[in-house]
């Protein structure tokens, strides 16, 4: 099935077409989408700018991801979800748009410096855990992170504008 | 709501107003700098409102936690309110004749005075564990820290919803 059949396939999903179809259904989602999506962002800024060097220097990385964890996890489901939604009731105008791609790209590439912190410099963590300034390869993925959801956060605000 | 009429027609002929609305791009980028903000404050906000509500654990020392997360506060709101202002600025009509947004008003600075006495108790207590704190007072900041978080997604549910009134 082509790209175009499976979107097609999602908007006609009474699910979609519920949300499409309502003035209140995709204005309640995207509020929810929304406050899940400070939190997640908020939350990683926390974390970022404090394996960069900047921020909650009181605190070891351990100790301050443990904390924003929970809430970053739990928020970014909602925020998944909340997204799916939205996505769903307008599928094919969403998939085209450059605001959309980039989202999507960018939200990619921010899981993959995760995956490499969490595989690379995360694992030795208990050595640097309060080591001011933060390993290089710490502090690159501190501040890949932040650069990456503040695009994220400008790609999902332009959506609502194309 | 007549003189909110004028004011509103009056920004409009102003030369920032103009200047805002001739470039596409300003509204989307000032909304995004006034997401981020939001992003920066709220994340601040629940880790010390849960612990003051009493939904996490509390052993924590009171006027440390706020030392910890209400500077983010602060240094937050001024940019939200330059923010939105440019916003008012480049479109009025949607903002300043618009129920959600004095609804949202309304509430901000209702929970700014929440979040200051929030402040104030624990700046009052030094050295003292949240449940450490006399059962009264413990009470009390535990009823303002529940009130000020429902304010707080009040104000992102009405921010959001002045777009569709």
């Amino acid at each position: 099935m082509a790209l175009q059949d499976v979107l097609a396939a999602i908007e006609a999903t009474p699910v979609a077409q519920a949300i499409a179809g309502s003035a209140f259904l995709f204005p309640t989602i995207e509020v929810i989408h929304v406050a899940a999506i400070v939190l997640v962002v908020g939350t990683i800024a926390m974390l970022d700018l404090r394996l960069l060097g900047f921020a909650r220097r009181d605190q070891g990385v351990l100790e301050l991801s443990r904390e924003t964890l929970f809430w970053t996890w739990g928020c970014f489901i909602i925020a998944l979800i909340t997204g799916a939604l939205l996505f769903s009731s307008a599928a094919t105008r969403y998939a085209g748009l450059w605001a959309f791609q980039g989202k999507v790209l960018l939200l990619g590439l921010a899981g993959c410096n995760m995956l490499a912190f969490h595989f690379g410099a995360y694992r030795s963590v208990s050595l640097w855990n309060t080591h001011l300034p933060p390993p290089p390869a710490a502090r690159i993925a501190g501040g890949l992170s932040l650069t990456l959801w503040t695009g994220v956060v400008i790609c999902g605000r332009w959506i609502g504008f194309l | 709501m007549a003189a909110m009429r004028d004011l509103v027609g009056w920004i409009e002929t102003t030369a920032i107003s103009t200047d805002i609305k001739s470039h596409e791009w300003i509204v989307p980028a000032v909304q995004s700098i006034h997401i981020l903000a939001i992003a920066v404050l709220m994340a601040s906000i629940v880790m010390l409102d849960v612990r003051v509500a009493g939904f996490t654990r509390s052993g924590e020392h009171f006027e440390r936690l706020t030392r910890r997360y209400l500077p983010w506060v602060w240094s937050a709101l001024p940019v939200l309110l330059v923010s939105g202002l440019v916003l008012i600025l480049g479109e009025p009509e949607r903002e300043l004749l618009n129920r959600f947004f004095w609804y949202k008003m309304t509430m901000l600075a209702t929970v700014v005075v929440l979040t200051l006495l929030i402040q104030r108790s624990a700046l009052g207590s030094p050295a003292q564990r949240l449940d450490q704190l006399p059962a009264g007072r413990r009470g009390q900041v535990r009823a303002i820290a529940i009130v000020s978080l429902v304010l707080w997604f009040g104000i992102i549910t009405c921010g959001r919803w002045i777009a569709y009134a």
